[in-house]
């Protein structure tokens, strides 16, 4: 079963990239004292695509700022961010205007949180939405029709934010995107806080959208839910991807992983080797000239110290790194 | 040294009990897994042993002895966000040194560095602040600790670290520990023994 799923998606990947993310940086302007602005980096020279049919996960540490990239996609940014680099969507240049004309129809966020939703409005109300009043009917079938999927009962369609639990808001917000047809689903941390059954639950929903065709960035500090569920992982590290690596790749000791963090990172799950590398993530006020990585790398040399190192595809996937081949 | 919670039943609403009758032992040094559910109150269970919640029947003691109000607490609850455990208007100097002076023997298996002494809570990262709430909690008078999801937020490299030092320092100093988490594997790798939440209620 899991191979057929496996070819599906593989099949997929021969048209172009649905969403192509070229080479962004993202920084805030921030005072600091009386007048005088700092721009604080958040966000650089990250490069990342998503595949129609393919759920790709973005793996980082909580707080290193992978929702940021989710709300740059959307254009949801504060006005204090600056934003450079391109993003292409379907073979056309995604700006600021097309964000604001595709987002919730084209492009859908399941959000973090599940405050997230309208605590005044009845359920049904809120996934539905905006519609013209002779599409309502027929959306409103459409809409008693996912929430039956997801096992939410017709009573739920009347109920308050605050009658739900934290499982049922989660089906309603993957609802919300399921009705809105979109083609590419962003889901911001889907997972904490949800025990074994749940998580599965969750992802299943994930598996399924990819299956019809959606295009699912995932963003997790879990590893361990994504490499269940995901057709890609790219690591997220200080603000940059080092790697992207198939799914196959990772298994055993690492060795087919390309970058040293994604390694370290692989050896440090409970069911591996559970051994964790010295050091710490830099800082956001952390100037670094070099490879974000250098301080904590094994195999690093003096060129690593002197610029980021290019993006380089190796066996399939992409990493920024000097010392691989 | 023992901590037992004996009988204890606890209800947020009148005659709706999450825990009923609930037995549990932790002995000094050693490491205990606690699995439950979401909603199970493995949470509640843990701010009962701690002190934090009141408003229970049954008995929670040391070695016999009811732990005394007003005092240092032996038992000591690290919470799943850190951020929300410290003042965010003091240095975290001051938030680390609040109960007593951290030696610097503390500091270095944590590896919290001399720079973030001077950081407030917003500059640092939810791993980073974990260090501190542990490292501020490990006072000579902690003789246990319950680590409520405490890495579930962070990353697999910052797990290892966080458990490491604590394994580390409880060894040395003596302390019993409750690891509470959703992750099975990670309990099957730290703990001596394993309880599950619904074993603990049908009893």
């Amino acid at each position: 079963m899991e191979d057929i799923d496996r070819i599906t998606t593989k099949k997929a990947r021969n048209n172009e990239a649905l969403l192509k993310v070229k080479d962004i940086s993202l920084s805030f302007i921030q005072y600091t004292s009386g007048l005088r602005q700092t721009e604080l980096k958040v966000i650089s020279n990250l490069n990342l695509e998503a595949y129609s049919g393919e759920i790709l996960a973005v793996v980082g540490s909580s707080g290193s700022g992978k929702s940021l990239l989710a709300h740059a996609i959307l254009g949801i940014l504060p006005s204090n961010a600056r934003l450079y680099g391109s993003m292409e969507y379907n073979g056309q240049p995604l700006t600021q205007e097309k964000k604001e004309e595709i987002r919730g129809k084209e492009i859908a966020l399941i959000p973090q949180s599940t405050n997230y939703l309208d605590p005044l409005m009845r359920i049904s109300n809120q996934v539905i939405g905006n519609v013209n009043e002779k599409n309502k009917e027929s959306i409103k079938k459409l809409q008693r029709y996912v929430f039956q999927k997801y096992n939410l009962k017709p009573e739920v369609d009347r109920m308050f934010p605050h009658e739900l639990s934290g499982g049922m808001i989660r089906r309603v917000l993957v609802s919300t995107a399921v009705i809105s047809s979109a083609r590419l689903v962003i889901a911001d941390e889907p997972t904490p806080g949800l025990d074994e059954k749940n998580l599965k639950e969750t992802l299943s929903y994930f598996k399924d959208m990819a299956n019809k065709g959606c295009a699912v960035i995932l963003i997790t500090h879990d590893i361990d839910a994504a490499l269940k569920i995901s057709d890609r992982i790219a690591i997220f590290y200080a603000g940059t991807i080092l790697e992207e690596a198939n799914i196959e790749d990772f298994a055993n000791d690492g060795e087919n992983l390309r970058h040293p963090y994604t390694r370290a990172l692989w050896n440090a799950l409970p069911q591996n080797k559970f051994k964790a590398i010295k050091g710490h993530q830099p800082m956001q006020d952390e100037i670094i000239e070099g490879c974000f990585f250098y301080e904590r790398c094994s195999i690093k040399n003096e060129l690593c110290s002197k610029g980021i190192p290019e993006l380089k595809t190796i066996n399939g996937g992409l990493v920024r790194c000097n010392n691989v081949s | 040294m023992y901590l037992k919670g004996e009988n204890i039943s606890f209800g947020y609403k009148k005659n709706n009990f999450i825990l009923k009758n609930v037995n549990i032992c932790l002995g000094s040094g050693e490491v205990l897994g606690l699995i439950g559910d979401s909603g199970s109150g493995k949470s509640t269970l843990c701010k009962i042993l701690a002190g934090y919640e009141k408003n229970y029947t049954g008995t929670v003691s040391i070695d016999g002895k009811k732990i005394p109000d007003g005092v240092y607490n032996p038992v000591q609850l690290i919470f799943q966000h850190p951020e929300k455990a410290v003042n965010p208007k003091w240095k975290m100097k001051d938030i680390l040194n609040e109960s007593y002076v951290v030696p610097q023997k503390i500091l270095d298996s944590f590896g919290i560095k001399k720079n973030w002494l001077n950081r407030w809570p917003n500059e640092l990262s939810g791993g980073e602040l974990q260090r501190f709430a542990l490292a501020r909690a490990l006072s000579p008078k902690t003789k246990f600790l319950i680590a409520d999801e405490i890495t579930t937020m962070v990353d697999a490299i910052t797990q290892v670290q966080i458990w490491d030092s604590i394994l580390d320092m409880v060894d040395e100093l003596n302390i019993g520990v409750l690891v509470v988490s959703h992750d099975k594997k990670l309990i099957n790798k730290l703990c001596h023994d394993i309880v599950y939440m619904s074993d603990l209620i049908n009893i």
